[in-house]
């Protein structure tokens, strides 16, 4: 699990780099209540604490939360989240190993459902100077003293202006009318992404993942993008690359859908496992009412997991006395 | 089976709290959860339902000799369906609004299995008075659960309580209170994922209670066929 820390390492830097230091405020913030919360239920339910909190779980998902997060949350958004999280999604379901559902995306669904406005007011990239943008107007926003002009240099991503209100401009026509969204997937984000894709070929380099989940996942994505894709008209729905790119899917693809508890255990039902949440996001992104999918497809993936490992073993089983080798 | 022989004490023990309709024997879920959104459709449905059920029970025990076994559930679905029809021109005539609120989940009293249930294993073996007692407490505990978990809901999710309860009682108009200010909604607690995440938390308050004040002998002598849960839709 401090390996999965460390791999997180890339991507927290370009995140922070492009959204300024209300990320790593976030970070911070999340994994102080997770330990806390993890504790005290720990405590409630007679377990040993120490060695528990010592497997740094706890800090992996309040990390993944932190990052799906709007930069400088207000503290009591932050606080909520991770309490679904880890009491709720995880110990109200039996604790580490024992959790259906990757804590972190029910924690990230709690939030966008119950604070719809909150949970999208991410500041824009061209707002924030560098690193460290006026840091005490960020902890005010943390305190929830959010300020009037807020409104001003916040936006919504990429993903979600180019679904909306791209004006009916080609796709050309609009990254030439926004400069500041970079080329690919919006200014930023296509740094995050290959932050995040960096730390997870490390993971894969450390053998602490395999390729099936990530490969299948992407792979969907890119081919369903490709298969849509129109070369860029008005009604586009952007190049596989803006896909990849865009949003969270690097981060969902390497971090959140390859939690080894809440997917599958073999690496056939991975690979299936991993089309169905590429899938998934492509079709929230393009046809749903959100503007990235990543977290309520990996829940819905969840939910699959148990039936697609049931499957293949009865499947398995069918072959193995059907033709005997 | 001699039921008729319980105490007045034990069918209100029963109804409210150890055979509670809504937090033990996981009845009439549907409209528990769809529409104790708030205080004001919680209170509604649950007066509403508990006319339903002292009607009902009554008139299951007065005519429960003419019944036979073959026809005894069209019978009691029909009278269920008479009562729920009063209940529901009553609500049309005097709350309006608050019928509108609740759409179909008034007529929907008919298919709630509290109801049948009670019919079914207490007024068709008892006489009128204590089924009607039996009525009046089963209702009552559904109605008070009904109610904890709407104003739990609306709290949560509005930050008030009390809300427009002028549509259900003309003089309740200023009941609505401002628990907290300033208050960011949790609106997940009034959407239905919210139902279920407060009803689990009553229930396992319920559990909670009952284990720390259990008697010791109380143990022993527990044959309670009742406390079982059971899974149904309803």
């Amino acid at each position: 699990m401090l390996l999965v820390l460390i791999a997180c390492i890339p991507g927290i830097a370009a995140m922070s780099w492009f959204f300024g230091a209300g990320v790593l405020l976030n970070i911070l913030w999340l994994m102080l209540c997770a330990l806390a919360i993890e504790a005290a239920i720990l405590i409630i339910r007679k377990k040993p604490v120490l060695q528990s909190l010592g497997d740094f779980s706890a800090l992996v998902t309040a990390l993944l939360l932190a990052l799906s997060m709007p930069p400088a949350s207000p503290w009591w958004l932050g606080l909520i989240g991770i309490f679904f999280a880890i009491a709720v999604a995880k110990h109200l379901y039996g604790g580490l190993g024992y959790n259906p559902f990757n804590p972190a995306m029910v924690g990230y669904a709690v939030l966008l459902i119950a604070y719809p406005l909150e949970m999208t007011r991410w500041l824009l990239p061209e707002n924030v100077n560098g690193i460290l943008p006026e840091l005490m107007t960020l902890i005010k926003q943390f305190l929830g003293n959010i300020p009037e002009t807020m409104d001003a240099f916040v936006g919504a991503t990429a993903l979600d202006q180019f679904k909306l209100d791209r004006g009916g401009l080609t796709i050309a026509e609009y990254w030439q009318g926004n400069p500041l969204f970079g080329s690919l997937s919006g200014a930023g984000w296509e740094w995050v992404n290959a932050g995040f894709l960096l730390g997870g070929l490390y993971m894969l380099y450390r053998k602490i993942i395999t390729w099936h989940i990530p490969a299948a996942m992407l792979g969907t994505m890119a081919i369903m993008a490709l298969f849509f894709y129109d070369g860029g008209s008005s009604a586009s729905h952007g190049s596989p690359l803006f896909h990849l790119f865009g949003g969270a899917a690097m981060l969902g693809a390497f971090f959140i859908a390859t939690d080894p508890v809440s997917g599958p255990a073999t690496n056939k039902a991975k690979v299936l496992y991993g089309i169905l949440i590429g899938m998934l996001i492509y079709s929230i992104r393009v046809w749903g009412a959100y503007p990235d999918g990543v977290a309520f497809a990996v829940l819905l993936g969840n939910f699959a997991a148990p039936a697609i490992d049931y499957f293949l073993r009865q499947q398995k089983q069918e072959d193995d006395t059907s033709h005997v080798e | 089976m001699q039921q008729s022989s319980q105490s007045v004490k034990e069918i209100t023990l029963q109804g409210l709290w150890g055979n509670n309709a809504a937090l033990v024997q996981l009845l009439g879920l549907c409209p528990l959860l769809a529409v104790s959104n708030s205080a004001l459709n919680a209170l509604g449905l649950g007066l509403a339902t508990i006319l339903v059920l002292l009607g009902s029970n009554g008139m299951v025990s007065l005519c429960r000799h003419h019944l036979t076994p073959a026809i005894r559930l069209p019978v009691f679905v029909l009278i269920i369906a008479t009562f729920t029809t009063c209940a529901e021109l009553l609500l049309r005539a005097f709350a309006i609004e608050l019928y509108q609120a609740l759409g179909i989940f008034i007529p929907l009293i008919v298919t709630n299995c509290t109801i049948l249930g009670r019919a079914e294993s207490f007024a068709s073996k008892n006489s009128l008075l204590p089924s009607l007692l039996d009525g009046l407490m089963t209702g009552l505990g559904f109605a008070a659960v009904l109610l904890v978990l709407g104003l739990l809901r609306e709290l949560a999710g509005t930050g008030l309580i009390f809300a427009n309860m002028d549509r259900l009682f003309p003089f309740a108009g200023s009941w609505t209170m401002e628990v907290f200010s300033n208050y960011t909604p949790f609106l997940l607690a009034i959407l239905p994922p919210g139902a279920f995440f407060f009803m689990g938390c009553l229930i396992a308050l319920k559990n909670i209670l009952d284990k720390h004040f259990a008697l010791p002998e109380a143990e022993s002598e527990t044959p309670e066929t009742g406390s079982q849960r059971v899974r149904v839709t309803g």
